[in-house]
């Protein structure tokens, strides 16, 4: 073996993105086997995976990490156990089917390459996100699947609907990641790990702590953001607004499965308590009972579907909430079920799209002729939803009613809640097999034909492998179920899975009566769903509306905010500059016990030293004389003249002052800065027809004159305050004695600048310059374009 | 401003100046003065001298665009500082040579390289902006 | 002598914010230079003043012969005198361009970039 385990198995996690990126170039080289050659990648996944099925089964649990940021001791790690590899396996499995169906459904379109890159790039990031060990890397490819599921709603970009649909499954889900970071941030800090395989041994402990409910609460709101629970259910019927690959990838197998994915993940460290199971069973139930009528409600088979999945969704939840080994075996073989069907029907309506040209049922009928071998998908993949013996829909059924055979009321509550979502779904899928592809031919858009072999493949393999994986109920129970159960509970379980039937069983006859009332439900569809709609339009309102008011609500906010803040005026802004800057001069100053170093205090003698008139010579008080007489005679400028002469005095009053302290350099700098200044503005201020007042309302001088004198008097208490507390030399003191030995000049200055800190000279010389090319610039373009 | 007696004494003062404004930056290491104080003295001369003769005359003076000079005292500046790279030491790390001329040594060293990169780099830019102030109060 | 500086500074600064609180470009630019010259003051007097001599050691020794001026704040106003010489014809440069291309010096009457009549964020998708 060439490649060390870690390091394949971290390649596997990221081919898919390095797919992603050739995907443009493969569709323009082979362009009519794009979708062929892309799904070598998945395929490819999907065997090294089964690789790992015997080692997993033995209780082997594989783990690999590269190091991402060693200083925090974090690493991009996966790890691989029941859990992670059958979700895996059902990603990569169903991933390549798609891909090769994309290839052919989108054929010619001008963004087919884009299209196939967003896929791969989807499915990287969802293998990332079953295999990641590491909860930020979690978080970033839960993030990441939003973002390319965003991209792949809004493909079609160019209408409104597509865009809303996108932009709703993006907003919703990522309130969701925020809730995701705020749990893996509080996960961390109370137990001191970033990996979910050791957050494990953290359950009993966390579920004592009194902030569990905000762990709980922060994680529910991912996965039920994520899985389209109600009250968040409303993004994914919306999301189909995406070509049907996407559907029936992102849409039914994988990507709203994060949610199920998650809180199985979660169980040991957060289930099991009985906030957990009431939140999960009452939200899962009234999901499923939901999405159930929510699907035969609608006509357009895409909508049904969407709706149906909404209804599977819920039941996971429920099934997952129950927690019992029963249940999550049930969730288990449903989640595979439902992945292998799901996918199957939504590729199945795709084909009648694309075949016909219509996807409403009922203005469908007998395309059973011309469509044979999506019908026979279709019947296939039918089955396994209404949960006839030998399919995998059955066994995931007969666990679910095991696990709730007993005499209290909740159970039989939630017993008859299953029974009747189950009807309800069974009905659905009896109708979409029958009424589309039986009876007489009805006229459609297009005149109908069977899809080419490519999109074939996809819905028949799937439509399948329902009934090939039940009638290995063994295997699948070995291979797939006991680990899973064994990462989920902790527990080594005995699978009992089998394709036979035992007439003996209880559940077997529920069953029996699900299958029954389906086929009711599916006879009297018609009147049901009149009346579901009349009291659909009785209500009025629905949470797409509720969406769309919160959104606009929110721009006209924004907009409102925007127009109260950047209102356009500068001086006003200037003005909360300033009042910021004045405050936080004055806070030190007066809050923070500044002033107390300037008041009397106990020892009075040295506030009579401070008081003393200061000790200056003549000729420094006619420098500050000179400065202050500069600064009035500007404020009080009556020309322009005047006012660049008065700017020039109170400079040349600067330079002196500098010159008067032992600062010749600065004194020398300052004058001939001064000059300059003043040949550059009289150089330019002649030419401009100013205004020479400076008109200002009563109002506006009184908040300015406050403001300045406010400002000015804090600046000169902080620095009284700064110049009363003790002078650390330590650095002037080390320039100044190593200037001469070490640095070989004697003007401690100018070592300083081109020497100590010559990295920091040469940046401001290069601001220098680069102010002088940005003055050019803005000069000669006008000269440029007259 | 463009008195005879200007026109004719601009050419000896510009000389000066800039003679002047060398001698600051030299001797900056050891007095006052500097790369910084010398490039705005040498600035000034050149304003002068455009206000003397001209922007186009100042400009025909100088012989090289005065942002070329301010881009060539940033790269000189930026290499004095590599010279450190042969010793192991930092970025800008000084490196100290004495060349005995005569009766007297002179003391080369990168931070002189690097104050007249400064030097230029002030006298450029500053020059610059002048001159092109000057020639927009043209006709 | 400390003091009197810091009252000093304080007044250059008052000056400066009343200048740039004004509506006219180019009294907003002088109120620059001045606030400049402020921060200048602010730093020197901040590094502590006194009547040493320069922070220049005397040919011959190896050390500064008595006390000396600070020298590090000198270093650090001296880049900034350039600086802010540079940065102020920048600025300079950019009013005039300005009041030629909106020929207006009053800032309120420049809304190129934030317009009276903005259109309002669109309500749809």
């Amino acid at each position: 073996m060439g490649l060390s385990l870690d390091a394949s198995i971290v390649l596997m996690a990221l081919a898919p993105f390095a797919a992603a990126l050739l995907a443009p170039l493969v569709q323009r080289i082979a362009a009519p086997f794009a979708g062929w050659v892309l799904a070598l990648v998945p395929a490819a996944i999907f065997v090294f995976l089964l690789g790992f099925i015997e080692p997993i089964a033995a209780h082997r649990f594989v783990q690999a990490g590269l190091d991402w940021v060693p200083a925090y001791g974090l690493t991009l790690s996966f790890f691989i156990d029941g859990l992670s590899l059958t979700f895996a396996l059902a990603i990569s499995g169903i991933g390549a089917l798609i891909l090769i169906y994309s290839g052919a459904y989108l054929r010619g379109h001008r963004h087919l390459g884009r299209f196939l890159g967003f896929m791969l790039a989807f499915m990287g990031a969802m293998l990332g996100l079953v295999l990641a060990d590491n909860m930020l890397a979690l978080f970033s490819f839960w993030e990441l699947t939003t973002v390319t599921s965003f991209l792949l709603i809004g493909f079609d970009h160019s209408r409104q609907a597509a865009r809303r649909g996108a932009i709703q499954a993006l907003v919703v889900t990522n309130i969701g990641g925020m809730g995701l970071l705020l749990g893996v941030i509080l996960a961390q800090q109370l137990t001191g790990q970033w990996n979910l395989s050791g957050l494990r041994d953290f359950g009993d402990a966390m579920r004592e702590n009194p902030v569990y409910p905000v762990v709980l609460i922060a994680f529910l709101a991912a996965a039920f953001t994520k899985s389209a629970q109600f009250p968040f259910h409303f993004w994914l019927p919306n999301a189909m607004e995406a070509p049907t690959p996407v559907s029936a990838f992102l849409h039914s197998a994988t990507m709203v499965q994060g949610g199920v994915y998650l809180l199985l993940r979660l169980t040991p460290f957060l289930g099991g308590t009985p906030a957990w199971t009431v939140t999960l069973v009452a939200f899962g139930g009234f999901t499923l009972l939901w999405g159930a009528l929510g699907a035969i409600r609608q006509t357009d088979l895409k909508q049904v579907l969407a709706q149906s999945t909404i209804a599977s969704l819920g039941l996971l939840v429920l099934l997952i909430g129950l927690g019992t080994e029963l249940s999550i075996t049930a969730a288990i073989l449903y989640f595979v079920a439902h992945a292998v069907y799901k996918a199957g029907l939504f590729l199945v309506v795709g084909n009648v799209d694309h075949g016909s040209g219509s996807r409403d049922i009922v203005t469908l009928g007998g395309l059973g002729d011309p469509m044979p071998v999506t019908f026979i998908a279709a019947a296939l993949a039918a089955l396994s939803m209404v949960g006839l013996p030998v399919t995998a829909g059955f066994l995931a059924k007969e666990e679910m009613y095991l696990g709730l055979l007993g005499p209290d009321w909740p159970q039989i509550l939630v017993l008859i809640v299953l029974v009747i979502g189950n009807a309800l779904l069974a009905g659905v899928a009896l109708s979409i097999a029958i009424r589309p592809f039986l009876g007489s031919l009805l006229p459609t858009p297009k005149v109908p034909h069977e899809a080419p072999i490519a999109m074939l493949a996809g819905p028949v393999v799937l439509g399948a492998a329902g009934i090939l994986l039940a009638l290995n109920a063994g295997r699948l129970g070995h291979d797939i179920v006991v680990p899973t159960i064994a990462a989920v509970l902790g527990v080594a379980a005995e699978s009992h899975l089998t394709p036979m039937l035992d007439f003996t069983s209880l559940a077997l006859w529920l069953s029996a009566a699900t299958i029954a009332l389906g086929i009711l439900v599916h006879w009297q569809l018609a009147p049901i769903r009149s009346t579901l709609r009349r009291i659909g339009t009785a209500l009025g309102w629905t949470f797409d509306h509720g969406f769309d008011a919160a959104m606009f609500g929110l721009i006209r906010f924004a907009g409102a905010v925007t127009r109260l803040l950047h209102h356009g005026r500068l001086e006003l802004y200037l003005v909360l500059v300033f009042a910021g800057f004045a405050l936080a001069v004055l806070v030190p100053v007066f809050g923070m016990g500044g002033l107390e170093a300037l008041l009397p205090n106990a020892e009075l003698g040295d506030w009579s030293a401070k008081l003393a008139w200061p000790q200056l010579q003549v000729h420094e008080w006619a420098v500050l004389a000179m400065a202050v007489v500069g600064l009035v005679a500007i404020l009080t400028a009556k020309s322009r003249l005047v006012a660049i002469l008065a700017l020039g005095v109170q400079g040349a009053a600067v330079a002196l002052i500098f010159l008067s302290f032992g600062a010749p350099d600065l004194a020398f700098t300052q004058f001939m800065v001064e000059i300059l200044s003043v040949v550059i503005l009289a150089l330019v201020m002649t030419r401009l027809k100013l205004d020479e007042r400076d008109y200002r309302e009563f109002e506006d001088l009184a908040r300015d004159g406050t403001l300045a004198v406010v400002g000015g008097t804090g600046i000169s208490l902080l620095l009284m305050v700064v110049l009363a507390g003790a002078f650390d030399p330590r650095l002037s003191d080390f320039f100044a004695a190593t200037s001469v030995p070490i640095a070989h000049g004697a003007n401690i200055v100018n070592v300083i600048l081109v020497d100590y800190r010559g990295f920091d000279t040469l940046g401001e010389i290069s601001v220098v310059l680069g102010a002088g090319i940005a003055i050019l610039a803005l000069l000669r373009r006008r000269r440029a374009a007259p | 401003m463009n008195t005879l007696i200007f026109r004719t004494m601009v050419g000896p003062i510009v000389t000066i100046m800039l003679i002047f404004s060398a001698f600051i930056c030299l001797r900056g290491h050891n007095a006052p003065g500097g790369g910084f104080i010398g490039g705005l003295i040498a600035a000034a001369a050149i304003a002068v001298l455009g206000i003397a003769g001209g922007a186009t005359a100042a400009r025909k003076a100088l012989r090289v665009d005065p942002l070329a000079i301010a881009g060539f005292g940033v790269v000189i500046a930026a290499l004095s500082g590599l010279g450190s790279m042969f010793t192991g030491s930092p970025f800008l790390t000084s490196i100290w040579a004495y060349w005995p001329l005569g009766e007297t040594t002179v003391p080369l060293s990168t931070p002189l390289v690097f104050d007249i990169g400064v030097y230029l780099v002030v006298l450029g830019t500053l020059a610059a902006i002048a001159l092109v102030l000057e020639e927009e109060e043209g006709p | 002598m400390n003091f009197v500086l810091a009252g000093l500074v304080g007044l250059f600064i008052a000056t400066a914010i009343y200048f740039l609180l004004s509506r006219s470009l180019i009294r907003m630019l002088l109120g620059m230079v001045v606030l400049g010259n402020g921060i200048n003051l602010l730093i020197f007097t901040a590094g502590r003043i006194s009547n040493d001599a320069p922070p220049i050691v005397p040919g011959g020794l190896e050390q500064p012969a008595g006390a000396i001026a600070n020298p590090l704040p000198q270093a650090l106003i001296l880049t900034a005198i350039v600086i802010g010489f540079a940065m102020f014809s920048f600025l300079l440069v950019l009013a005039f361009r300005a009041y030629q291309a909106m020929d207006a010096e009053d800032t309120d009457r420049m809304r190129l970039a934030e317009p009276e009549d903005a259109p309002r964020p669109p309500l749809s998708y």
